[in-house]
């Protein structure tokens, strides 16, 4: 009976968490904008938040994207068709692991960094100074973050899907000898812009918003000791991984399902 | 409880508590203009709380707190925000905004309450430092600051503004000897020079009764004692002078409670 | 001075998004910008249409010349009509020209090519071409196949 009490309790802190993930949700981005004071602040969070995920993001995608020329090539071989590894790789990317594989990347990276700062600024009372001299820290500190992270991913999505397809072609092409002509020309006619590249771009919206408000309710909600900081980034991370993946069946699902 | 004549907070029947634990039951606490106040008690009992209370950051479960005749947790956003203009609040750590320099962290409240142009603010925010003593360290980055030079940068913050009321919240605790007298001894300088009305928070005898006005010790959710210094080192109670004289048992018991000391010894691996 | 780095940077990134993004719109996708001529519809009844989808490729020797735009069951013929997008300047489509559902490769997807005949006018919008080929069924191939044997 103890421990079904106990569940019962878990479930109920649970909710409750998700309530005040609401809360900070519609309390950050539901106010009267003041541009002059948020813009720099935006642009300062998108530096950190974008610019400095660039490199992994780079690296990685032109990795898979090799990867996958080399390991579509191999499979198709098999079957007389290496004539589409193109439009192999290039699917793979823009629908499925451009956004999946970004969104992974940047809670590990950018997620865990944003729930560690957030999180520091709440040990070291800096969020209760702000209140003190009468400015909202969820409009100062957490807002800008929020639209930065949103804005980030589908960028970085879209660099990690170009960078990909350009290291499939660089494996294809230049190492296994396939005929480029075909290999662009078998990947434009099978890759429709509409239901594949933004569909992909919309997948990478959703994912930022996710990520972003995980990593930053985290931050905001944890327990101010640098336990509590570490356990908070852990959350995050776990959280936004689960929660892109689910999302992702969800959404391949709706989008792609009746093809 | 003496009267005052002018009295700048007035709480009345305060009560707060924090999930089951009563922080405060029904207290009432007068906080008289143009003084150094103290709150003082053991440790956890809620003394940043009451800071917290008084700046509209909490709200209490029941009760009144009175700024100038302003009931706090009754107030809208802006009437807040135009209160929260005169008040100024040091916390323990400083809490100095790490990511920018030592001159836009005083600045800072400037540019939020005014619209004062640059060369005025670039005035304003030398003067405080100066009144601190760190006008030379206006270009450096708290990271590169000392805890005590980064708290003096905190009280130029707190009272950028000329606030009415300035709230010391532990100013003197992890202090080494010479921090500490600077500390004291701005505190003391600033509440003569400027007016306001100060209130620490602390559990540093010592200090505190060096340089306090009037007194209010808290324990068990309640006032148990009130007064200016010398009333106070008079009082009878058990439990206040077990706390001014630092006693380690009393009231407030040294021994956990634990079962008998021969029994435990003797039981072996328990 | 460090916020002047920090915004060209971030102007840089944002940049580069929209790049990759053209680039994933032109190269990837072969994203036709030049679509904006119009086009007019032609339709077509067939027997069985196998697995041709919307958005099918309709092409004449191989040359993209529009698309399929719905795939419905006619009701008064009680078969399968085919609606189709051809490129306004495509305009040499005689009446009995002809479609044939075809398979792109062994694996490939299935589209719809369009044969020329002699007659000197020419569909507009809204008519129907009346010589078409379905797709190829399995079983209707083994079918025939088996009876070929069997008369043999």
């Amino acid at each position: 009976m103890d421990q079904l009490a106990l569940l019962g309790r878990k479930g109920l802190d649970k909710l409750a968490a998700f309530g005040r993930a609401g809360m900070i949700l519609y309390q950050s981005l539901v106010a009267k904008p003041q541009p002059l004071v948020m813009f720099p602040l935006f642009v300062k969070q998108i530096y950190f938040i974008g610019v400095l995920s660039l490199i992994i993001i780079v690296v990685s995608g032109l990795f898979i994207g090799m990867v996958l020329g080399l390991q579509g090539y191999t499979i198709l071989v098999d079957y007389g068709s290496e004539q589409a590894v193109g439009q192999m790789v290039a699917l793979s990317l823009v629908r499925e692991l451009a956004p999946v594989v970004t969104a992974l990347l940047f809670a590990g990276r950018a997620g865990s960094a944003l729930t560690a700062e957030i999180g520091l600024m709440k040990a070291t009372e800096q969020l209760s100074s702000l209140e003190m001299i009468g400015v909202d820290p969820l409009r100062r500190i957490i807002a800008p973050r929020f639209w930065a992270g949103f804005i980030c991913l589908p960028i970085l999505s879209a660099i990690f899907a170009i960078v990909g397809v350009y290291g499939g072609s660089i494996v294809s092409i230049d190492w296994l000898g396939i005929y480029d002509g075909s290999f662009w020309a078998n990947m434009q006619n099978s890759v429709n812009f509409y239901d594949d590249v933004l569909n992909g771009l919309i997948k990478a919206v959703v994912f930022g918003f996710v990520v972003t408000w995980i990593a930053v309710f985290q931050g905001y909600d944890c327990i101010p000791t640098s336990e509590g900081i570490s356990q908070a980034t852990t959350k995050t991370v776990v959280y936004s991984s689960l929660a892109v993946l689910g999302l992702d069946f969800i959404l391949t699902a709706v989008m792609f399902g009746e093809l | 409880m003496t009267q005052f004549d002018d009295v700048v907070i007035d709480i009345q029947k305060l009560s707060f508590s924090r999930g089951d634990r009563p922080i405060y039951n029904e207290v009432d606490i007068k906080i008289p203009r143009g003084k150094i106040t103290a709150i003082m008690g053991p440790s956890g009992t809620g003394k940043t709380t009451l800071l917290k209370l008084i700046g509209g950051q909490l709200k209490p479960d029941s009760g009144s707190i009175f700024v100038d005749s302003k009931n706090i947790p009754a107030l809208s956003r802006s009437d807040l925000f135009n209160v929260r203009e005169r008040m100024g609040m040091l916390f323990q750590s400083g809490a100095l905004f790490t990511d920018i320099s030592v001159f836009e962290n005083v600045a800072f409240p400037i540019r939020v309450h005014t619209d004062l142009s640059e060369d005025m603010i670039r005035d304003v925010v030398l003067m405080k430092l100066h009144a601190v003593g760190l006008r030379g360290a206006h270009d450096l980055m708290p990271s590169e600051l000392s805890g005590g030079m980064a708290r003096r940068v905190a009280l130029a913050r707190a009272i950028a503004l000329d606030p009415d009321i300035v709230m010391y919240d532990e100013p003197f605790t992890g202090q080494d000897p010479i921090a500490m007298g600077v500390l004291v001894n701005l505190i003391r300088r600033l509440n003569h020079s400027l007016g306001h009305t100060s209130i620490i928070v602390s559990h540093d005898i010592q200090e505190t009764l060096g340089i306090a006005d009037y007194i209010y010790i808290i324990a068990d959710s309640k006032v148990i004692a009130s007064g200016t210094p010398e009333e106070l080192s008079r009082v009878e109670s058990e439990q206040v002078k077990q706390f001014i004289q630092g006693l380690p048992d009393g009231p407030v018991p040294f021994h956990f409670p634990a079962n008998d000391y021969e029994d435990d010894l003797l039981k072996g691996n328990r | 001075m460090r916020m002047r780095i920090l915004e060209i940077s971030v102007g840089a990134f944002i940049l580069a998004g929209i790049l990759a993004l053209v680039g994933l719109a032109l190269n990837v996708s072969g994203l036709n910008v030049s679509n904006t001529e119009g086009a007019y519809t032609v339709y077509a009844r067939f027997e069985n249409i196998g697995g041709l989808t919307p958005r099918a490729k309709v092409t004449m020797s191989g040359v993209a010349i529009g698309e399929v735009t719905e795939v419905v069951l006619d009701r008064d013929e009680l078969v399968a009509r085919v609606a189709m997008n051809i490129h306004s300047d495509v305009d040499f489509l005689s009446t009995d020209s002809s479609a044939s559902i075809l398979t792109a490769g062994l694996l490939g997807e299935q589209y719809i090519g369009i044969t020329v005949g002699a007659e000197e006018e020419y569909l507009q919008n809204g008519d129907y071409i009346e010589d078409t080929q379905s797709a190829l069924v399995l079983e209707e191939l083994i079918g025939k196949f088996l009876f070929n044997e069997v008369s043999e």
